[in-house]
C-alpha cells in the first residue's frame, strides 16, 4: 500500500525534474541555420562532374507507372555516361513525401536531390531553414533559365530568407508539366446541342444547363479527399480572374481573397450547386468515382488535371473525350491552374553538389523529355519534333500545355498561400459545396487564413 | 551490518523493475517529455522555434476547430463505449440464459472478428458501405426508403456518427466476449437461487449478472473509451476531418498538424491535452471497478 503511495510521488518529481531541464533547454530546431542561404558561400561550379566514386542519394516521387520507368531508365542511363556515379533512389508517394522529407532534410546524412514541392508549406520551409542549395549558378551554368517558360522558373524560386515566393533565388527545376483543366464528352455535349467546347466561364455554365436540361450530370465531381476542391476552385478563379492577379494573390503580393473576383469564383460554383450542376453529395464521393462516371460518358464535364491523361485514355467513352482550358475575358489565351511536377532540388549539405546538378540537368532535358513522352507523361518542357494527333486527348493536351506554357498563362496551385492554406481552402471548398457557407464566408475564411500568414512573414 | 542488508532487500525489487523502466523512459518518457517541451513552442519542424508560453494550450480552448475536435471525441465516446456497452450487456442476459448452447466458440470467433481485422481495412470496407452505390443505400432503396439514401460520409450531421457507428461495430464483439466469460465465472448456484427465489430473466440479470460483471464493464469502459477519444485510423482513412472539419478528433489534429500543415508545437500541445484526458478519463473508470476486498 505505501508503495503505491509513493511511486506516482517519487515519479511525479523525477518527471517534474525531467521536464524542467528539458524546458530550461534549448529551443527545438537547428541550433544555427544549416547554412546555404545565401549565394556568397557557394563553392564555383562546373558541368565537369568529378571522376571519384560517387554514391548520389536522390528522393523523388515518381511513383505511378509511367513516370517510374522514366525514372528508372533515365537513372541507368546516367549511370552509363558516368560509370563512378551510384544513383540511390528513394521512391515514395506524394504524401510519404511530404511527411518524411521534414525529418530526413534535418537530420544528419540528408539525401543529395529531393524532389521538393513549391510553394510556403515545402519548399518556403526548407528554404528558410536552410535545407537546400540555391541553384542560380547552375541555371546559368546549364542554360536552364532560358530552357524553361519564366513563369515556371518563378514557381521554383524563393528569396534567401525563404519568406517570398518566386523571389531571385533558384531552387529546384521541374521534370514534368502539369494543367488543371476541363475535360469534356463531345457525344454528350452534342446530344445536349453543343457543338463547341465552351471557351469562358460563362460558356461552360450556359453549356451545362443545355446539358442537365437533356438529363445528364453537367460536371462530376468528387472531394471526399478534399484535395480537388482545390483544382475546382483554382480552374474557376482562373478563368475568371486572369493569369496575374491570381498569382499575385497566391504569391502574397497583393489583392486579397475577398476581393470581387474570389468571391465571384466562389459564387459561381455555389450557383452550379444550387441548380444541380455538381455530382450531389460530392463531399462523400471520391475523385476516383467522379472520374469513372466521367470517363464511362456519365457526365459532359469534369474538372481535373493532365494526370488523369492515361486513366481517361483507357476509359469506356475514350473516344469522345477531350480536354481544354478557359480564356478569361480580356486574355486572348487560356488561363488556367496548373505548373510542373514537383522540383528538383540540391540539398545544402549534397556532398557533391557538381554531380548533383549535372544529375538534375540528365532528367530534366530535351533528352530527358522524349523519354518522359514516350513513357506516357507531359514533360515540362515539350520536346521540339513531339506533336501528338490532334482530336485526341494527348493532343489537346500537348497543344494546350504548349500555348498556355509559352503565354505564361499557368496560374500557381492555390495551397502554395501559405502553410496552412492547404487545410484552410480544403475544408472552406467542402462548406462551399455544401451549403454550409455563402461565397462570403468562404472568401472571408480563406483570406484569414492568408492575412494572418502575410503578417506574421512580415 | 543490518542497515545495509534491510536496504539491499529493498533496492533489489527495483532492479527487477529497471529493465522495464530503462524501455519505458527510453521510448515513451523520452519522447513524451519532448513533446512536452515542443508543446511550449511555435515551431514548424524546421527552422528555429520561438518560445510561445501556453499559447499552444490556450489555443485548444480558443480554436473552434480544436475545441470541436474534443466534442467530436465525446460523441465517439457514446458510440465506441456506451452503446457497444448496453446493446453487449443485453445480448450476454439473453445468451447467457441459453446455457447449452451449441457451437459457443464459433460465435465468439465471429463476433470478435472485426477486432482482428486491420483498421485502415475496417475502414476502407465501411468507405464502400456508405458510398453512394453502397450497400446500405441498396439496402434502404431496396425496402423502398429512397429518401434516406444518401452519400453518409458527405454528409454534415450524419458524418461523425457514420464514423461512430463503425467503432460501434468493432466494440460490441469485444465487449461480449469479455462479458462471456465473465459470465462463465459465475457460480451456477447464483443463478439457481435465484430462479429458486423466482426471480424472472430480467430480475436474474439486474441481481445476479450485472454486479457480477461489474470488473468486465469497467475493463470494457476503459478500453472503449481510450479507443474513442485516440480515434486516428478510422478518421484518416474515411473522411480526412471532411466534410469541412466536421469529424475532425484530437488525434487526427495533432497528426495533420505536426506533419501536414507545419505547427508542430500546436501538435504536440493537441497531444499533450489529449493524453490528459485520457488519463483523467481512465482514473474515473477505475473508480468505478470493484475494489479488492481481501
Amino acid at each position: 500500500m505505501t508503495a503505491r503511495r509513493t511511486t506516482p510521488l517519487a515519479a511525479g518529481g523525477a518527471l517534474a525534474a525531467l521536464v524542467a531541464v528539458s524546458l530550461a533547454a534549448c529551443a527545438p530546431g537547428p541550433s544555427s541555420p544549416a547554412g546555404g542561404g545565401g549565394s556568397a558561400s557557394l563553392a564555383p561550379v562546373s558541368t565537369a562532374v568529378p571522376t571519384d566514386k560517387t554514391t548520389l542519394t536522390v528522393w523523388d516521387q515518381n511513383t505511378d507507372g509511367g513516370i517510374s520507368d522514366a525514372q528508372d531508365q533515365l537513372n541507368k542511363a546516367f549511370m552509363q555516361k558516368y560509370p563512378n556515379v551510384t544513383v540511390n533512389r528513394v521512391s515514395r508517394s506524394f504524401s510519404d513525401l511530404k511527411t518524411t522529407l521534414k525529418l530526413a532534410l534535418s537530420g544528419d546524412n540528408p539525401p543529395d536531390v529531393v524532389q521538393a514541392n513549391q510553394g510556403y508549406p515545402d519548399m518556403g520551409a526548407f528554404v528558410k531553414a536552410g535545407y537546400l542549395r540555391p541553384m542560380s549558378d547552375y541555371a546559368k551554368l546549364y542554360g536552364w533559365d532560358s530552357y524553361y517558360p519564366s513563369s515556371l522558373l518563378k514557381l521554383n524560386s524563393f528569396s534567401a530568407d525563404g519568406k517570398t515566393w518566386q523571389g531571385d533565388n533558384l531552387y529546384g527545376v521541374s521534370q514534368t508539366g502539369e494543367l488543371v483543366g476541363v475535360y469534356y464528352n463531345a457525344a454528350v455535349l452534342k446530344k445536349a446541342g453543343v457543338n463547341q467546347p465552351p471557351t469562358t466561364i460563362d460558356e461552360l455554365t450556359a453549356d451545362m444547363a443545355k446539358v442537365k436540361a437533356a438529363g445528364t450530370l453537367p460536371l462530376s465531381y468528387g472531394d471526399v479527399e478534399k484535395s480537388p476542391g482545390i483544382h475546382l476552385y483554382g480552374v474557376v478563379l482562373s478563368a475568371l480572374a486572369g493569369a496575374q492577379s491570381v498569382t499575385d494573390l497566391v504569391g502574397g503580393k497583393s489583392g486579397s481573397w475577398t476581393d470581387a473576383n474570389p468571391v465571384k469564383a466562389a459564387q459561381t460554383i455555389t450557383d452550379w450547386q444550387s441548380k444541380g450542376y455538381i455530382t450531389p453529395g460530392a463531399n462523400g464521393v471520391s475523385r476516383d468515382a467522379a472520374v469513372t462516371t466521367f470517363g464511362q460518358g456519365g457526365s459532359a464535364f469534369l474538372i481535373t488535371g493532365t494526370w488523369y491523361q492515361a486513366t481517361l485514355e483507357k476509359a469506356p467513352a475514350a473516344s469522345d473525350l477531350r480536354f481544354t482550358a478557359l480564356t478569361p475575358s480580356g486574355s486572348s489565351t487560356p488561363v488556367t491552374m496548373g505548373g510542373e511536377g514537383l522540383a528538383w532540388a540540391i540539398t545544402s549539405k549534397a556532398k557533391t553538389p557538381d554531380v548533383a546538378a549535372a544529375y538534375i540537368d540528365f532528367i530534366t532535358d530535351e533528352a530527358a523529355s522524349k523519354v518522359l513522352v514516350q513513357t506516357g507523361n507531359l514533360p515540362t518542357v515539350v520536346p521540339s519534333g513531339d506533336s501528338p494527333k490532334e482530336g485526341t486527348i494527348a493532343g489537346d493536351i500537348t497543344t494546350r500545355y504548349q500555348a498556355i506554357s509559352k503565354s505564361n498563362g499557368i496560374t500557381p496551385y492555390l495551397d502554395y498561400a501559405t502553410p496552412t492554406f492547404y487545410d484552410t481552402l480544403t475544408a472552406g471548398m467542402q462548406d462551399l459545396v455544401a451549403g454550409q457557407a455563402t461565397p462570403q464566408q468562404f472568401t472571408e475564411k480563406i483570406q484569414a487564413d492568408y492575412g494572418e500568414f502575410v503578417k506574421s512573414n512580415g | 551490518m543490518s542497515r545495509t542488508s534491510s536496504s539491499r532487500r529493498s533496492l533489489a525489487p527495483y532492479l527487477y523493475v529497471l529493465p522495464a523502466f530503462v524501455v519505458f523512459a527510453v521510448f515513451l518518457g523520452w519522447p513524451f517529455l519532448q513533446t512536452l517541451q515542443y508543446s511550449f513552442y511555435d515551431w514548424d519542424g524546421l527552422s528555429v522555434a520561438t518560445w510561445a508560453g501556453v499559447q499552444n494550450y490556450a489555443d485548444v480552448v480558443s480554436d473552434p476547430v480544436l475545441r470541436s475536435a474534443f466534442g467530436h471525441a465525446l460523441v465517439l465516446m457514446l458510440f465506441y463505449s456506451a452503446v457497444p456497452i448496453v446493446v453487449a450487456l443485453v445480448l450476454t442476459g439473453v445468451i447467457s440464459r441459453a446455457s447449452a448452447l451449441r457451437g459457443m466458440s464459433v460465435y465468439r470467433t465471429l463476433l470478435f472478428l472485426p477486432q482482428v481485422i486491420a483498421s485502415v481495412v475496417v475502414a476502407t470496407i465501411w468507405v464502400s458501405i456508405y458510398s453512394q452505390g453502397g450497400l446500405l443505400n441498396q439496402a434502404l432503396r431496396l425496402v423502398g426508403l429512397d429518401s434516406v439514401a444518401r452519400v453518409w460520409l458527405g454528409d454534415y450531421a450524419l458524418a461523425l456518427p457514420a464514423i461512430g457507428f463503425v467503432g460501434t461495430w468493432l466494440n460490441i464483439g469485444l465487449c461480449l466476449v469479455l462479458f462471456l466469460s465473465g459470465v462463465s465465472t459465475i457460480h451456477p448456484s447464483l443463478f439457481e437461487a435465484a430462479r429458486l427465489d423466482g426471480a424472472g430473466a430480467v430480475r436474474e440479470f439486474v441481481s445476479v449478472t450485472l454486479p457480477l460483471l461489474r470488473g468486465q464493464v469497467a475493463v470494457a469502459l476503459t478500453l472503449t473509451v481510450v479507443s474513442a477519444l485516440k480515434t486516428f485510423d478510422l478518421v484518416y482513412v474515411t473522411t480526412g476531418g471532411g466534410p469541412g472539419t466536421s469529424t475532425v478528433v484530437p488525434a487526427f489534429e495533432a497528426y495533420n498538424r505536426a506533419f501536414n500543415t507545419g505547427k508542430v508545437g500546436s501538435a504536440a500541445a493537441v497531444a499533450i491535452t489529449l493524453t490528459l484526458v485520457i488519463l483523467l478519463v481512465t482514473v474515473l473508470i477505475n473508480r468505478l471497478s470493484p475494489r479488492e476486498t481481501s
